[in-house]
């Protein structure tokens, strides 16, 4: 298992938009929409029913999505989903918004990394057990890429460049452990 | 160290008054991938030329398949090196005047193999590496990723037991790079072939089995594994 959560590529957040994306090509069945989003988002984990249709169920209120006719028989399968133009716009804004940039270990790594050097614990293991971590992650990754497809190497390398970010910072931040120690000890 | 197909036990080396190497042990086994990382400048080039006998060092020994290197003539020393030894380097190990066939023949025909037999082992490596359609080019015509998959071909025709890669894709865009990082790993995997791989990026480093870092000569090994 790795450390890292990829299993699940949208956000719980973005499962609306992600349901809202696969309606604006055409209108879908519940079931329809669901395979969909497995078959593109998810790795191992699919998602669940019960989220389609509750998900379903508040685009509905928001008017962002309608129902576009309803086939005989009988349960919420029998339903079809189409996107309204309310749907479209918020998509749109929602795609062309970048995500906010995510601060990641750095804030836990910092706050290990005084508190080692402010009880006199060797700050430098801290970090060399913290590069250990991530590089095995690394290695995993670069496995799963390169026995996997496109999209595969794509999920891995997003994972596998936000590591190397830690790493870099990792690395300075051992290049400055004199300095921080001193200011840490300063205050 | 049980198992070890190359080994070296606290390397000094200096240079005037730059201390490169400050005491660094290291060891390999038989088919396996180990990354050297660590900052420039601290002394990761200069291991990989101690670890294949280009460099000796101040003190220090390095064991090779139960042979101490420091203690080989001269002449013995540099045929392990053609025989056992392949070396991959950032750029500039081809010779631009001969086709890339030419170039991953040469070793074999140094060696004293048949022209057509030296060119068949070639055909066979640049495939296994994915360019064999740059044989018959000079590898100035050829992108900088086939170079280098040209020269890991070159590297490895003669079936060497390690391979020393020195940043072998610090001059390409991450792509390429990627490229010829999972064929020559993949190749060589495959083949059994050790690699010591020097590189200062984690991303490079993932494909190896295992990480050493070198700082300021020295190898931290993490106690917390
Ligand atoms: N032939 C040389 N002459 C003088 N100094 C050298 C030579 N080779 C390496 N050095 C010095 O030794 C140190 C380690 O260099 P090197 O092994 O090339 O580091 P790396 O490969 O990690 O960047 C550096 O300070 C470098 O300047
Ligand atoms: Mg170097």
């Amino acid at each position: 298992m790795l450390g890292i959560d990829t299993e699940c590529i949208v956000g719980v957040m973005s499962v609306k938009h992600a349901l809202l994306g696969l309606l604006e090509s055409q209108s879908r069945h519940g079931y329809e929409l669901k395979h969909s989003y497995d078959e593109y988002f998810t790795q191992d984990k699919p998602l669940n029913y019960g989220q389609v249709y509750s998900t379903l169920a508040r685009l509905l209120r928001g008017g962002l999505v309608e129902e576009s006719g309803v086939e005989a028989g009988a349960g919420p399968d029998r339903k079809r989903y189409a996107i309204t133009e309310a749907g479209v716009t918020d998509l749109a804004n929602w795609l062309t918004k970048p995500e906010e940039p995510a601060v990641y270990l750095q804030n836990t790594m910092y706050v290990k990394v005084v508190l080692a050097l402010l009880s006199g614990r060797e700050a430098t293991a801290v970090l060399d057990a913290q590069r250990t971590t991530h590089l095995r992650a690394m290695r995993e990754l670069t496995q799963r890429k390169n026995e996997g497809d496109l999209t595969d190497a794509l999920i891995c390398d997003h994972a596998l460049f936000h590591l190397d970010a830690d790493l870099r910072w990792l690395e300075l931040t051992a290049s400055r452990l004199d300095e921080l120690a001193e200011r840490v000890r300063a205050s | 160290m049980t198992g070890a197909l190359l080994a070296a036990v606290e390397l000094h080396k200096s240079f005037g008054s730059t201390r490169a190497l400050a005491g660094v042990s290291f060891s390999i086994a038989a088919g396996e991938v180990v990354a050297v990382m660590g900052p420039s400048g601290s002394g990761k080039s200069t291991l990989l030329h101690c670890l294949s006998g280009i460099l000796a060092p101040d003190e220090g020994t390095v064991t090779y398949d139960g042979h101490e290197l420091g203690r080989l003539p001269d002449a013995q020393r540099s045929l392990l090196r053609r025989t056992d030894f392949g070396f991959v380097f950032q750029f500039g190990q081809l010779v631009p005047e001969l086709t890339c066939l030419e170039n991953v023949a040469l070793p074999l025909r140094l060696a004293g193999a048949k022209r057509k037999i030296a060119e068949l082992a070639a055909v066979e490596w640049l495939e296994r590496l994915g360019v064999a359609d740059t044989a018959r080019k000079r590898p100035p015509d050829t992108s900088g990723g086939q170079s280098q998959r040209v020269a890991v071909a070159r590297a490895l025709v003669t079936g060497p037991k390690v391979l020393f890669a020195d940043e072998p894709t610090g001059a390409l865009d991450s792509l390429s790079g990627e490229r010829v990082l999972k064929a020559m790993t993949d190749v060589a995997r495959a083949s059994g072939t050790a690699i010591v791989l020097v590189t200062h990026e984690s991303r490079v480093a993932a494909y190896a089995d295992r990480e050493v870092v070198v700082r300021d000569g020295r190898i931290r090994v993490s106690e917390w594994q």
